[in-house]
């Protein structure tokens, strides 16, 4: 990637609850603009490492830097200035059920900037629109299904204009077609936007069509295997577990 | 950069240009899009719409949120649009607010309501909910039948851990709090009574208002709160998240595998922590009496053990069974009729305690007054 500008850099990251580590040693960068891929197999700490990322969770160790400034040494006040530029779609949405889509869109508006009612439902209606779902401003979440509702936890992701997107398993529990049109919908968004993007998935297809970068997490070894570009991880990566992992099972032992 | 700023010019026949400069940042002073809506309209004989962006700074969403509504003006007044002066992000935002057609009759329309309209609304939402309760209470019928025949697929455990929680796990409160009415009523009656030197007679009052009534109707209202809310939330949760209808795809009917052992629980509990209530207010009322009247222990256990028979004894435990069980069926069958989302556990939580007590004190009304008539 030419002139790339370091966005999020992982800083000797370990993260453990209690005494039960998860993973260690963690050290990867994300350059703005980026599709980052948090990948590896179930139970290897990657939805944890997503919750480190996003503040919910402390690291037990090291640090998490945005635009070169560390988070978690840094003071609530600060924590809070970096948390407005995140959005985060949850892995089934998340939405606040008492709360209409547009309600649930404009909660951060209301929250952060200075507009009226009738704006924020203009933005509201906007981002709606964005994802695809114009004219479903006034439904609770519970009315539509469960795309309709991933994608109305993009949109409310998206409220802000925030400089980086977190996706957990953004396509768990969609049917190809849909997971596909998701897919194509955060990649669009982005380069529209140029926002950064963090996904944490296992689904081969969704990495190789939209990551540009990735990090490998390892359950048994409790650390980073491998990070970069998941194409060439899969054809070069001189690591057995990465390839085979990114190859469904069937890479060969010998080959390098 | 500067402040946003819109122009709108037309350089030639039928053509309008837009012309957009500064920071289009939103919650900053916006321009509205209305002069160039104004100029669209179809009087004014415009056929084309293209955009000069050169000048503009930083955007994000409030220049798009703009863009989509002169589109979808244009659009609805026929004009082409010629996007290539916008920012390549901006319009590719915009092409993709477009590429969804909005669902035709997605939007909700909302109407205000006749007051008529809504009281007749809301009589048929009610006559509804008693169906439902009949309903319920019709298969819970059947699934006794079931559970007493042991045919009734259940989990022993679960049966057991019911009766810990609507019993032993009840007792601090129930004791706090029959104790504190029991001396309430003491104190009541001691100051009445003693107006005419019937002071004894305070023992007779705590222990029939406990024993007939109160002890019943408070471990009710306790339990409504406590066991029969925790009912309607536990399978209110379980609704929500399926489990109610893995076990009916598993074969097994969720009112005998929920709702029966729930309800036998409870309706096992009820007479004994009734039971119990009336001694401790009975020990209440003592205390206060004992304390404020010149009577002996042993006169004041005589006064009370002279002034209640087993009528009245079976009479109250008979009623906390009906207690029992009307709270059991309001919570689960509330827990039942739970819709699909956090907020409605919530609601369904609060309607299940509502209607528990309401029913309780139906209840008791009527039953006060037939055992009167039948002089119990």
């Amino acid at each position: 990637m030419e002139n790339a500008r370091p966005h999020i850099v992982a800083h000797d990251l370990t993260m453990a609850y209690g005494d039960f580590l998860i993973q260690k040693d963690l050290d990867f960068t994300i350059n703005r603009g980026d599709i980052f891929i948090i990948m590896g197999g179930s139970g290897c700490g990657k939805s944890t490492l997503l919750k480190v990322m996003i503040g919910l969770k402390p690291p037990a160790q090291g640090d998490i830097s945005y635009d070169g400034k560390m988070y978690w040494s840094s003071s609530l006040a600060e924590q809070d200035a970096a948390k407005r530029k995140f959005g985060t779609l949850f892995q089934s949405g998340a939405l606040w059920s008492s709360m209409t889509l547009a309600e649930n869109i404009g909660l951060a508006l209301r929250q952060y900037t200075d507009l009226g009612p009738a704006e924020i439902r203009e933005v509201a209606a906007y981002k709606l629109m964005l994802v695809g779902l114009a004219g479903f401003e006034d439904y609770y979440p519970n009315e539509i299904s469960g795309g309709m509702k991933k994608r109305a936890g993009l949109a409310r992701a998206m409220a802000l204009d925030p400089e980086i997107l977190f996706f957990d398993e953004p396509s768990a529990g969609l049917d190809p077609i849909s997971a596909k049109l998701l897919d194509d919908l955060i990649l669009e968004l982005c380069e529209s936007l140029g926002t950064t993007v963090v996904i944490v998935t296992h689904e081969l297809a969704s990495i190789f069509a939209i990551g540009n970068n990735s990090v490998f997490l390892d359950p048994v070894t409790k650390t980073q295997l491998a990070t970069g570009n998941p194409a060439e991880l899969r054809d070069h990566h001189p690591n057995f577990e990465v390839r085979n992992f990114l190859q469904r099972g069937k890479a060969k032992e010998e080959a390098a | 950069m500067g402040n946003a700023t819109l122009a709108v010019t037309e350089p030639g026949q039928g053509a309008l240009l837009v012309q957009l400069s500064g920071d289009w940042l939103l919650g900053h002073d916006l321009p509205t899009p209305d002069p160039v809506l104004h100029k669209m309209q179809p009087s004014g004989g415009s056929r084309a719409l293209a955009f000069d962006a050169e000048a503009l700074g930083e955007w994000d969403t409030g220049l798009v949120k703009m863009l989509v509504s002169i589109y979808r003006n244009a659009r609805a007044n026929g004009l082409e649009v010629d996007s290539a002066g916008l920012p390549a992000g901006a319009r590719r935002l915009v092409a993709l607010a477009f590429a969804v057609e909005e669902r035709e009759g997605a939007r909700r329309q909302f109407e205000k309501k006749k007051f008529l309209q809504q009281l007749g609304e809301s009589f048929l939402a009610l006559a509804k909910d008693a169906r439902e309760l009949l309903t319920f209470t019709g298969e819970l019928a059947l699934s006794t039948r079931r559970f007493l025949r042991g045919k009734a697929t259940y989990q022993r455990s679960d049966l057991v851990q019911y009766i810990q929680e609507a019993g032993a796990e009840t007792l601090p409160i129930v004791s706090l709090i029959s104790f504190l009415i029991g001396m309430i009523f003491a104190f009541v009656g001691v100051m009445q009574l003693e107006l005419f030197g019937a002071g004894i007679y305070t023992a007779n009052l705590v222990a029939v208002a406990m024993v007939r009534e109160m002890a019943a109707i408070m471990t009710a209202i306790i339990i409504a709160g406590r066991t029969g809310a925790a009912y309607a939330a536990q399978i209110g949760t379980m609704k929500v998240n399926e489990e109610v209808d893995a076990l009916t795809t598993l074969g097994v009917n969720p009112v005998d595998f929920l709702v029966t052992p729930r309800v036998f629980a409870l309706v096992l509990m009820m007479p004994l922590l009734t039971l119990y209530s009336s001694l401790m207010g009975i020990a209440g009322g003592m205390l206060v009496g004992l304390s404020m009247l010149d009577v002996s222990l042993m006169q004041y256990l005589t006064q009370t053990a002279q002034s209640v028979g087993l009528n009245s004894l079976f009479g109250g435990l008979f009623k906390s069974i009906v207690y029992g069980s009307l709270v059991a069926l309001a919570g689960c069958q509330q827990g039942m009729a739970c819709g699909n989302s956090a907020l409605a556990v919530g609601e369904c939580t609060t309607r299940a305690v509502v209607m528990g007590i309401v029913l309780i004190v139906l209840s008791a009304a009527v039953l006060t007054i037939i055992f009167i008539n039948l002089g119990i």
